[in-house]
């Protein structure tokens, strides 16, 4: 094991794809000769340099359907947005493209490429530049989506991205990539898409969060600790496919469930948990599942209602209360 | 007053230009070449060949409309009839293993980059047998083996594809040449020009065409678009040309010519080719936005007819010899209609097919 921050992990993953197999490729805005607008591409370009580190014009709807047709004709493109709020002028080549092409053709092709870049909010930026796509993209077939919460995770699922035959779509956060962990330094070190993982273990209350939530659950998890609520904390890691059975193993064991999620409360990750919770686990619940999400509202600039906007801990420790019932 | 009122109003440029009560044309046709085929290099049999391919997509294709109006099948049909030259005439310039990659009007591509009759009707039909399996339907012929990378939805959403197919082909350092064609409408989007952008900040190996057959859908090009189409081009500095698409030998001549250079020097084109559609956008159009006359003008330059006249003049067969050949194509176009018909539609089980090329995954799939 090695120490490493969330953007070393994210550019050894690439490195080492890259290495492995040269159909792979980087591109996207900065990737290149400035080492990544977040530096998760640092130091590439200096080893493999023009033709596989591309820098691409701001131009996301045509660079992503680049990336697509590349992808149907032989390569194995990575596809850098500087944020995911960014990659909504390209939704028409996700959504209307690479999912779609090798279905509606017959299978004749496929698109095996990731997506990447930080996704949600990364502090005042405003209404335009916070927004969690990871729900968003999971409505539509064809797609994985992958958002880890650590340097590990992000390591491991990336490299299985890249290999995967597929689009998938690895999100990653702005406040995330400082962060250090213990990061697995075996050299073919891959984890399977759709595994959820046991984070934290207790028997009370089950949080099921993921990406940059994870660690608000994690905050309040400790601070419930100290009054004696033993939470377990499951990561799904993987947004879609959904390890549903990790986690109704898990609420079939504590009886309560409360789902932390990034994006918006209308049709997301933290409605649908709770439907099929409630589907698998009826029987076993206690109280009825509580959910976070920002509210209805679009990202404030000003810092005490964007504090307000921004799931916390205090807000999942509420929620823990709720679901059982303690003042 | 009422003019004023109209100006003020966001009328486009252009739609009052007086042409002194002759027909409106929604497209002014280029002089065709004048060379022959021999000069162009092509054999007798080739001509022939050609003509025979150009048939077939118009047989096909009336075929097709009459079925549809019989009720035989659903969807959208959107019919190429009038544009055949275009296909035909590219796919005789460009190598077997160039890369061609369209939008909805797809028909006579696929026919003209191997899939068969026989699999395109059972496309229309969603039959099993289609070229793509029943599930992409009119819109999305496709046969990749053959380097036809299909027919997309999205007016521009398959531009960048096409410069990602080019993209591709120079990593691979392979030779291969990427066309990518596209409909007049597809000219006002913001894909095209993101893409003729980076096409030629990479030296992208492609050849980005028009097919300007006068109307994006009911708007005529002079009502959508300003200016010029081909000269779109100059703002990226990248090459171009503009033809007639109504004649297969001036596709043909201009499509190698761009193609070898292409090949030659990896630099983009963007070429506009000026050609016109005799049937409406898709079979729901009433065409009220042009007359009859109009349309009458056009099919006096008619591709097939026009290489008819040329066969015959030139000797390069009797007119019992193209007979045959149109019975011919007649049958196998009818052979198609039979085949299509009595084709059985996917399996149940398809529907969850062809999703994945990795481990498929479905969320919350009943289990049968």
């Amino acid at each position: 094991m090695a120490e490493l921050q969330f953007r070393e992990a994210i550019r050894d993953a690439i490195d080492e794809e890259m290495d492995r197999d040269e159909s792979v490729f980087l591109m996207g805005e900065e990737v290149a000769e400035y080492n990544g607008a977040y530096k998760a591409s640092e130091g590439l370009l200096d080893k493999y340099g023009f033709k596989r580190v591309i820098d691409t014009p701001i131009s996301e709807l045509g660079f992503a359907g680049i990336g697509v047709g590349a992808a149907m004709n032989g390569l194995r493109p990575i596809v850098e947005f500087m944020t995911f709020n960014f990659a909504v002028l390209a939704a028409d080549q996700i959504i209307n493209h690479a999912s779609k092409a090798r279905y509606m053709l017959g299978g004749q092709l496929s698109v095996p490429m990731v997506f990447r870049g930080p996704n949600g909010s990364a502090g005042q930026l405003g209404a335009t530049h916070s927004v969690a796509y990871d729900s968003m993209y999971a409505q539509f077939p064809g797609l994985s989506v992958i958002y880890p919460s650590e340097p590990d995770d992000a390591k491991g699922l990336l490299k299985s991205a890249i290999r995967n035959d597929d689009t998938v779509l690895f999100m990653e956060s702005e406040q995330m990539y400082g962060m250090k962990g213990e990061v697995s330094d075996d050299d073919d070190y891959t984890i399977p898409i759709g595994k959820a993982k046991i984070k934290r273990e207790g028997d009370d209350v089950t949080i099921v969060a993921t990406g940059k939530m994870y660690h608000i659950a994690k905050q309040a998890a400790q601070q419930l600790a100290k009054d004696g609520v033993e939470a377990e904390i499951i990561d799904p890691r993987t947004i879609k496919p959904f390890d549903i059975e990790a986690v109704v193993k898990s609420v079939k064991k504590t009886n309560r469930c409360v789902v932390v999620d990034e994006a918006h409360p209308f049709g997301g990750l933290a409605s649908e948990v709770g439907f099929l919770i409630q589907r698998e686990a009826f029987d076993y619940l206690d109280a009825p599942v509580q959910r976070v999400t920002l509210p209805d509202v679009n990202a404030p600039f000003s810092k005490p209602l964007f504090d307000l906007w921004l799931p916390d801990a205090k807000e999942v420790i509420e929620a823990v209360n709720a679901v059982t019932y303690r003042g | 007053m009422a003019k004023k009122q109209k100006e003020a109003f966001f009328t486009p440029i252009g739609t009052d230009e007086s042409n002194n009560g002759k027909i409106d044309k929604a497209v002014k046709l280029p002089k065709p070449t004048k060379k022959k085929h021999k000069d162009l290099g092509l054999s007798d049999d080739d001509v022939l060949e050609m003509y025979e391919q150009m048939y077939l997509q118009r047989r096909f294709e009336e075929r097709a409309m009459q079925m549809y109006q019989k009720g035989k099948f659903g969807g959208f049909l959107h019919l190429y009839i009038g544009q055949e030259a275009v296909s035909t005439g590219t796919v005789f310039a460009l190598n077997d293993d160039d890369d061609i990659i369209t939008a909805y009007r797809d028909h006579g591509w696929g026919l003209v980059r191997g899939v068969s009759a026989n699999e395109g009707m059972a496309e229309l039909y969603g039959k099993a047998t289609g070229c793509s399996k029943g599930k992409g339907g009119s819109m999305h012929f496709a046969n990749v083996e053959n380097h036809f990378w299909g027919g997309y939805g999205i007016v521009g959403g398959h531009i960048p594809i096409g410069g990602g197919l080019a993209f591709a082909n120079k990593y691979q350092e392979n030779d291969r040449v990427t066309a990518c064609f596209m409909g007049d409408g597809a000219v006002d989007q913001g894909a095209l020009h993101e893409t003729l952008n980076m096409s030629q900040l990479w030296k992208l190996p492609a050849i980005y065409v028009v097919e300007n057959n006068g109307y994006s859908m009911g708007t005529a090009a002079y009502r959508h678009t300003v200016n010029e189409i081909h000269e779109r081009s100059k703002g990226y500095g990248m090459k171009s040309a503009v033809f007639n698409g109504m004649d297969v030998f001036t596709v043909y001549e201009n499509m190698k010519k761009i193609a070898d250079e292409v090949r030659e020097d990896s630099m983009p084109w963007f070429v506009e080719i000026r050609t016109y559609r005799y049937r409406g956008h898709s079979m729901s159009d009433p065409q009220k936005y042009r007359t009859k006359e109009e349309l009458k003008e056009y099919q006096k330059t008619d591709p097939i007819e026009r290489m008819k006249t040329y066969i015959l003049d030139e000797k390069i067969a009797a007119e019992k010899d193209l007979d045959k050949i149109n019975d011919r194509i007649e049958e196998e176009v009818l052979e198609a209609v039979e085949f299509a018909e009595n084709s059985d539609f996917p399996a149940d089980e398809a529907l969850w097919e062809d999703m994945f090329a990795d481990e498929p995954h479905f969320h919350d799939r009943k289990e049968a």
